[in-house]
């Protein structure tokens, strides 16, 4: 294609990315760098239903000066980043100073919010996306050898848990697991423990979580598969069953190189999907035992006090490690396109 | 305490106020938009305001449980996407913070003659919000347990444990207790109340630097976590909505609950006849021998928007006024402690009013109240998992509110 022809069809498009996601993802990292005015106080006193106090108020009139002065706040350079909430460098050199063993250094950093964050975050891509991707290929070729008069009803089924939204398909589960739900209750019959709470139990709210990201994200990696089945040229599996390959090794040397550019895609949406992971924590009410980067943010921003620096720090580095997450996989993709056209 | 002296006055001021007129129903110009909490006291506010609606005058109102995280989004906006925000001494604070509400002395006193003044909140001198319920956290009991084990009312924490391991050893219920845990906002409530509880203060006086890892902060850690023993392992999912069905399907014997909760329980509905003759507010818990009850004290009231014109801050506050009125109160009197004259106490209002009496301190109005608060729910769950001591969780407190307090501006 001519460069002249590839610039007229690409640019609404390329207008709209640069409107949509790079510019706020600019205002984010501007937003970073900045803090709070300080807030000018002064004592003053309160009188309710109850008592009269005397305690510090902020000074709206003088707050607002500073304010109108620098409307973005303090520049803090990389300071949000860097301090407690985030990637806490003072404190992680306190606690490595500190510890006597490797183990006691990891146990004082876990405690630290940001790394926490991320340590259930990383765990949580790397189960959930392979089982996503090993389950969506198992159903999919399961439902490809299905009569045809079953294959519609089987396939409408299978994206149940993808059509209900995370946070409604979180809450319903949520109750079903809880100790009179039809789940909790069942487990605690099969496992003869009547105390067997799975919300209670931190090692069983990240399984609950993890399950519940598989039989969400499942469908998505099924109906992507199920289509490239559909288009498996019919010959090559035919000469395979000829040379009398075995239905494992047809899947294994026929089927999957043939669908590896779906399975990079599906890969590359499933990390970044699973690495922002918060609905199924917010629904399962799961913030004392397991908490996400995305949930982070999402508490920095909800609730009365909202902080913005720090949310956008997050977001920062949130994105930093989704890049991270698919650099090996996008370098494996050039390496291939690049191969191919020569 | 205003309100107890009030309660026991109702009866009396009841003659007098009743039917005063309100000269100024209905408004027939302006625009009166509600934004609310949402829960039943209010929509009885709400709508006896839009009851004061007439014709040439707009109304709207928006009852939302996620009113404070919109507030001040909706009340920057110039003119404010409300012109009345019913706000509770926490809510309050960030409006104040950017100066989004007007005072209301003028208003006050061309329409306000009926309101009483304690429901005048003043902030150095002047008025800016018109309260109208109170309410606290307290203990409520089932007495048919208790008499079972033979346990009197428990008045202070100490005995609730006392109570808890009595019931539990005669093999009535494994865990009788709860209380509001969930790992947010109310978890922080809880926090902030034991401490108070133990006489703790909060800050340096004078100053926005935090001081909790004390000996009260390690007390009220402990005291929750001893608490925690006896109330069920998924303790950090419990919020109102979960502990209420518990405690009408029989399934808790002692609970520490909202006031306002009380109603809902004492009715007829969700529940059976036995469970509910039997359910028993009572006052708020003292711990540690300390005489404050461990409790805060909670105002809702109503304020005026700043970025409005005259004219529609006068059509709200009329509309409110009408809100809160003597009809208002006797029509609603079981659904919230009014703070009104006409207010007549009933079985839901006694632990309130006890909390009250006993000396329960009202819950802090500071600017960066709400960064420790967060503070304490983010980190208390650690140690009460048993992941962490005591004295950890302090100085993780501290270190998480001092980062967010420098953030915004109150600590250099």
């Amino acid at each position: 294609m001519p460069h002249g022809t590839f610039a007229r069809f690409i640019w609404p498009s390329f207008l709209a990315m640069i409107l949509f996601i790079a510019l706020p993802i600019v205002s984010v990292a501007m937003q970073s760098f900045f803090v709070e005015h300080e807030q000018v106080m002064r004592e003053v006193e309160n009188c309710g239903p109850f008592t009269c106090t005397t305690v510090l108020q902020v000074d709206v009139e003088a707050t607002e000066a500073l304010k109108a002065d620098a409307p973005l706040g303090r520049y803090n350079g990389l300071g949000t980043y860097t301090n407690r909430g985030h990637l806490a460098f003072d404190e992680v050199s306190e606690i490595w100073a500190a510890s006597e063993s490797f183990g006691g250094f990891i146990a004082g950093v876990y405690n630290l919010p940001f790394y926490k964050a991320l340590f259930f975050t990383l765990a949580y891509t790397f189960v959930v996306t392979p089982l996503v991707i090993v389950l969506g290929l198992l159903i999919a070729l399961g439902v490809n050898r299905l009569p045809k008069v079953t294959k519609g009803p089987t396939i409408f089924a299978s994206l149940l848990p993808m059509i209900v939204t995370p946070l409604i398909g979180g809450l319903i589960l949520f109750w079903m697991v809880d100790a009179d739900g039809i789940i909790g209750a069942t487990l605690q019959i099969i496992f003869d423990d009547p105390d067997l709470s799975l919300k209670a139990s931190a090692p069983l709210t990240w399984i609950m979580l993890m399950v519940y990201g598989v039989w969400h994200s499942t469908p998505f990696a099924f109906v992507v598969f199920y289509a490239g089945l559909q288009t498996v040229p019919t010959d090559t599996l035919e000469a395979a069953k000829i040379d009398g390959a075995s239905r494992f090794q047809q899947v294994r040397y026929v089927i999957v190189p043939y669908m590896m550019p779906l399975l990079v895609f599906i890969t590359l949406m499933q990390l970044m999907d699973n690495f922002r992971v918060l609905e199924p924590i917010v629904s399962f009410s799961a913030e004392a035992k397991a908490r996400s980067l995305s949930w982070i943010i999402y508490n920095d921003l909800s609730g009365q006090d909202k902080l913005f620096g720090s949310a956008a720090a997050t977001s920062m580095l949130t994105i930093f490690g989704v890049a991270i997450l698919l650099t090996p996989v996008l370098i494996k993709t050039w390496r291939d396109f690049n191969r191919r056209a020569v | 305490m205003f309100i107890i002296t009030r309660l026991a006055v109702a009866s009396t001021a009841l003659g007098m106020t009743v039917g005063a007129a309100l000269a100024d129903c209905p408004v027939t110009s302006g625009s009166v938009r509600i934004l609310a909490n949402d829960f039943p006291a209010l929509h009885a506010v709400v709508d006896n305001a839009e009851a004061c609606i007439g014709e040439g005058a707009e109304f709207s109102k928006n009852h939302s449980t996620k009113h404070n995280e919109i507030q001040v989004a909706a009340l920057t906006a110039n003119p404010a996407e409300y012109t009345t925000k019913i706000v509770a001494n926490s809510s309050i604070v960030p409006l104040l913070n950017d100066g989004l509400i007007r005072p209301l002395d003028d208003l006050v006193a061309k329409h306000g003659q009926n309101l009483q003044p304690n429901q005048l909140i003043r902030i150095d001198g002047k008025i800016m919000a018109i309260a109208f319920m109170a309410n606290a956290q307290h203990l409520i009991v089932r007495q048919d347990i208790l008499d079972q084990v033979g346990k009197e009312t428990p008045t202070s924490y100490e005995e609730v444990l006392d109570a808890a391991e009595a019931i539990r050893a005669a093999g009535i219920m494994e865990y009788p207790f709860a209380m509001l845990t969930k790992s947010d906002w109310n978890l922080g409530e809880e926090v902030v109340n034991m401490y108070l509880g133990h006489g703790g203060e909060f800050f340096k006086p004078g100053t926005a630097e935090v001081s909790i890892n004390n000996e009260q902060g390690v007390a009220t850690l402990n005291m929750l976590k001893s608490l925690m023993e006896y109330s069920n392992p998924d303790f950090l999912t419990y919020n109102t909505g979960a502990v209420t069905p518990l405690w009408e399907s029989g399934e808790l014997a002692m609970a520490v609950l909202w006031g306002s909760s009380v109603g809902g329980l004492i009715d007829d509905e969700g529940s059976t006849p036995e469970i509910v003759a039997a359910t028993k507010p009572t006052g708020a818990m003292t711990v540690a021998g300390g005489a404050t009850p461990a409790s805060s004290l909670w105002w809702d009231g109503f304020t005026i928007a700043s970025n409005i014109s005259d004219e529609d801050a006068e059509a709200t506050f009329i509309a409110m006024v009408n809100g809160i009125s003597d009809d208002m109160v006797m029509a609603n009197n079981d659904k919230a402690v009014w703070l009104m004259d006409s207010y007549k106490p009933g079985l839901a209002a006694e632990g309130v009013a006890a909390a009250a009496s006993a000396g329960a301190d009202p819950y802090p109005m500071l600017p960066y109240m709400g960064l420790l608060h967060s503070a304490f729910f983010q980190e208390v769950p650690d140690f009460l998992q048993g992941n962490e001591s005591a004295e950890q969780t302090l100085a993780d407190i501290e270190a998480a509110y001092t980062a967010a307090a420098k953030e915004q501006g109150f600590l250099k």
